[in-house]
């Protein structure tokens, strides 16, 4: 067998491990939180009889082990059950609500990434000259602003002053294409300044470390152009901390913009499990929890592999 | 006004002119926008409702947990949606009047402990299907069954039977109750077929809109039910609710035109919001009031000299003024104010005095720290309201602790089990109904632990009384009782705050609740 198919054939195994790991650990959380579902769902206006109906109803009177077997044993065959707070499927909402999610996600991702990177380059180029200071200066500016400060202001400035996009961007299946884009524009905006900073320190420095080697001046000597040298030689260098920063921001994007959803009232997962966690909903939040868990493990996964691609050592073991 | 803008505005409110198109000549008039706005609404208003166009509405309050299942309705959004689609057997309109919805006439016996509600005739659900009495007297059921997790579970509790006779309904009280009708307009209420019996949360319902879209958490899409038997109502072609828990969000939403009319401004920006162009806020004094309460039977709050010291400890204009920002009132240790039919006004208000309080806290013999428990989401400004407490309390010597609860199981694990805690109550439509829910003996929710049977004896008799006289005067000894002997603190009745912007116009004030009481979808029109 291939050492790389085997590699990931590990991961992959370890992988699963982990994901078993996260939903026992969700489990338990949620056991642990003060108040159940029936008294989230009827919440100040709970009567003692309507409260020990409603969680006969939902068996929760049953003991908590049983209650996970249940569930895991479902989830393997990929019925996640029914929402107890609302009666409805659970893996038909989130398939809706993840749609949005990796939307949101994919957009701000295709903006961010590339301008990162470039932004990155540019650094190197004109290290410790004007471009350089201003990038740093701007992207360090915007992701030191809390997110939601951010969100108002654009909001403030391109909706409610200039009236150019929409300040809710509520998405649903009837809208084109076109305008899903224009809907998310304000939120995916947003996205990119917090994420930017980030992707774009780490590709300056990786390559700046990587331009103190001996190549590098050889490249020099030949004549290159300066940006030629950086994109060419160096770059394809310095990949394997890039991947794994531009990864970890890729999970961001996904698992971690219920800010962002909550101002610009954007249809995400981030809210729907916010919502059933603080009503006590334990299958849905185990598989929201699940599948952001398999989102950031798989992600992580493919930063490990792009990581062993790009350098050739780990490629070509001996 | 001159001629000419008297043209301009007769032009504008016939749409043969558009709203801006107004606001600029008249501006060119060298009339102010806030006047002309008021001008052209009140024209608009004259010529009466238009049909036709779409209202967004944005609302706080809404999950994507909420379901159509009207037993299960609690937060605002679920209210609103129940409004628009469903229908109650009455409503209270905004003068707290009753008016007939499902029910065309009603009647008490004498002793009023039998009601029948005669069933409008011609009525039908949104799938053509008429609605009979047998309908409406299956959803009561449904609401009152023990087994059922209904929200309106504790107020169907009082009716002993449900029978229909050919096209009325007739209900049979446990004990008289004249005011029946009035807990019958409850949201959860409305009528399905068969009374949801098959299919819960189906989305059939008879009210004068129908369901299109439902995701809940992010928006509800309706459209105009044709068969709607009142056609003085439901001017919007389609309308939708659009889930904007966040205020900012909300307000910017509002201020941008992509909604029209918002909930749950909150105080601090309300007279921000009020001064953007175009956007109308009003604030409603309804029954909704801010609480501190103890547990009357608990030490050391058994002691009703220490209840009374720290009920004259708390500075009620200070707290209206700067919790509320004006948009309150100050309260008086009774849950009902002058927003309540049969209100006595002359029963004297309490005012903050830390040397009275001072006499009754050292009379109580308690010394030490009195621990106070409160929490955000108790209601907005809860925490601050807590800390002024305290400062006000400081000054007459008694020593409040104040420990602040997480939100997350604020009310299973705060509200109605520790000893003093902050809350709120939405208030009710009458007297009867918001004394009968938390401070007749036997209540479910007697958060205070008000256990007093000559209390008990007075609201029953005043529950059967048809004479109105006599009826005030037993309310009104009520009151006196526990404001001066129970375990509420009541400092202020807060104002519903809500906000439209110029593309509708229709509103009417009504203290049943926030929006129009929730109807101002179905009842307010477009401005054009």
């Amino acid at each position: 067998m291939h050492p790389i198919l085997k590699l990931v054939a590990q991961r992959l195994a370890l992988g699963c491990l982990l994901l078993l790991a996260a939903s026992v650990l969700i489990f338990i959380g949620t056991q642990i939180l003060p108040g159940d579902v029936a008294a989230a769902i009827l919440g100040q206006g709970a009567t003692e009889q309507a409260l020990a109906n409603m969680r006969a109803d939902l068996g929760l009177d049953r003991p908590a082990i049983t209650r996970y077997l249940e569930w895991l044993f479902n989830a393997l065959q990929g019925d996640f059950g029914v929402a107890l707070s609302n009666g409805r499927d659970i893996a038909e909402s989130i398939a809706g609500r993840m749609k949005n999610t990796i939307f949101l996600a994919s957009v701000a991702a295709v903006v961010s990434v590339p301008l990162s990177i470039f932004l990155g380059l540019l650094a190197v180029r004109y290290r410790d000259r004007w471009p350089d200071r201003l990038i740093s200066a701007v992207t360090l500016t915007s992701i030191s602003l809390p997110e939601f400060l951010l969100g108002y202001v654009i909001m403030f400035v391109f909706s409610v002053k200039l009236g150019w996009f929409n300040s809710v961007s509520n998405i649903n299946d009837g809208m084109s294409f076109g305008e899903k884009l224009g809907a998310v524009a304000l939120p995916a905006t947003v996205l990119t300044l917090v994420v930017l900073a980030h992707m774009m320190r780490m590709t300056r420095a990786a390559i700046l470390n990587v331009m103190q080697s001996a190549y590098v001046e050889t490249a020099e000597l030949k004549g290159l152009r300066r940006f030629t040298i950086i994109a060419r030689h160096a770059m394809p260098n310095a990949i394997a901390p890039i991947v794994n920063v531009v990864m970890l921001n890729l999970a961001y994007l996904v698992v971690g913009v219920v800010v962002i959803e909550v101002v610009f009232v954007y249809p995400g997962m981030g809210q729907y499990l916010v919502d059933h966690v603080s009503k006590r909903d334990v299958p849905v939040v185990q598989a929201s929890g699940l599948i952001f868990a398999t989102i950031y493990i798989g992600l992580n996964l493919l930063a490990d592999i792009i990581s062993i691609l790009s350098n050739p050592r780990l490629r070509h073991p001996k | 006004m001159n001629d000419q803008l008297r043209y301009y505005l007769a032009r504008a409110a016939a749409r043969k002119m558009d709203r801006r198109a107004f606001m600029g000549k008249a501006a060119a008039l060298g009339v102010a926008s806030t006047a002309a706005t008021g001008l052209l609404t009140s024209a608009v208003q004259a010529q009466g409702p238009t049909r036709g166009g779409h209202l967004s509405v944005g609302l706080q309050g809404g999950e994507s947990t909420n379901s159509k299942d009207p037993a299960t309705y609690a937060s605002q959004v679920p209210f609103m949606y129940s409004r628009i689609t469903g229908e109650t057997l009455v409503n209270i309109n905004s003068a707290g009047e009753l008016e007939g919805a499902a029910a065309e006439e009603w009647s008490a016996s004498a002793d009023a402990s039998t009601w029948r509600f005669k069933i409008r005739s011609g009525m039908q659900f949104h799938n053509g299907q008429p609605v009979t009495a047998e309908d409406v007297a299956q959803s009561l059921r449904r609401h009152s069954n023990e087994d059922s997790q209904s929200g309106a579970l504790g107020i169907m509790r009082g009716v002993a039977s449900i029978t229909t006779d050919g096209d009325t309904l007739v209900l049979q009280t446990e004990t008289p109750n004249a005011d029946l009708p009035y807990l019958l307009a409850d949201y959860h209420l409305i009528v399905q077929p068969n009374g949801g019996m098959d299919d819960p949360a189906g989305p059939i319902m008879s009210g004068p809109y129908r369901w299109v879209d439902d995701e809940p958490g992010v928006r509800h899409t309706f459209e105009r039910f044709d068969g709607y038997w009142n056609d003085n109502v439901a001017h919007f072609e389609t309308i939708e609710i659009l889930v904007i828990n966040d205020a900012t969000a909300r307000n910017s939403a509002l201020q941008s035109g992509q909604i029209q009319m918002a909930n749950r401004v909150p105080p601090s920006v309300a007279g921000l919001l009020a001064r953007a162009p175009g956007v109308e806020v009003v604030s409603t004094a309804g029954r909704g009031h801010y609480v501190f309460i103890m547990h009357a039977n608990t030490a050391p709050f058994d002691n009703n000299h220490l209840r009374l010291a720290l009920k004259l400890a708390i500075d009620r204009e200070d707290m209206v003024n700067r919790i509320l920002r004006g948009y309150g009132s100050v309260g008086n240790d009774m849950p009902i104010n002058a927003a309540y039919p049969l209100f006595d006004d002359t029963i004297p208000q309490r005012t903050y005095d830390p040397d009275q309080a001072r006499f009754h806290y050292e009379r109580s013999g308690h010394s030490g720290p009195i621990d106070l428990r409160t929490a955000e989401g108790a209601f907005p400004g809860a925490v601050d309201a807590a800390q002024l407490f305290k400062e006000s309390a400081a000054a007459a010597g008694i020593d409040l602790n104040i420990i602040r609860e997480p939100n997350d199981g604020y009310w299973s694990e705060v509200w109605n089990v520790k000893p003093f805690s902050a809350s709120y109550w939405g208030g009710r439509p009458v007297q009867d109904q918001m004394y009968s829910t938390a401070y007749l003996s036997t209540a479910d929710w007697n958060d205070t632990r008000f256990f007093n049977p000559q209390f008990d004896a007075l609201l029953l008799e005043a529950r059967g009384e048809l004479n109105l006289v006599r009826r005030k005067e037993l309310y009104s000894q009520m009151g006196r009782m526990v404001r001066d002997e129970g375990g509420l603190i009541a400092p202020m009745f807060n104002d519903f705050i809500d906000a439209y912007n110029g593309d509708v116009t229709g509103w009417v004030t009504n203290p049943n609740g926030e929006m129009m009481n929730g109807f101002a979808p179905v009842l307010m029109w477009s401005a054009g």
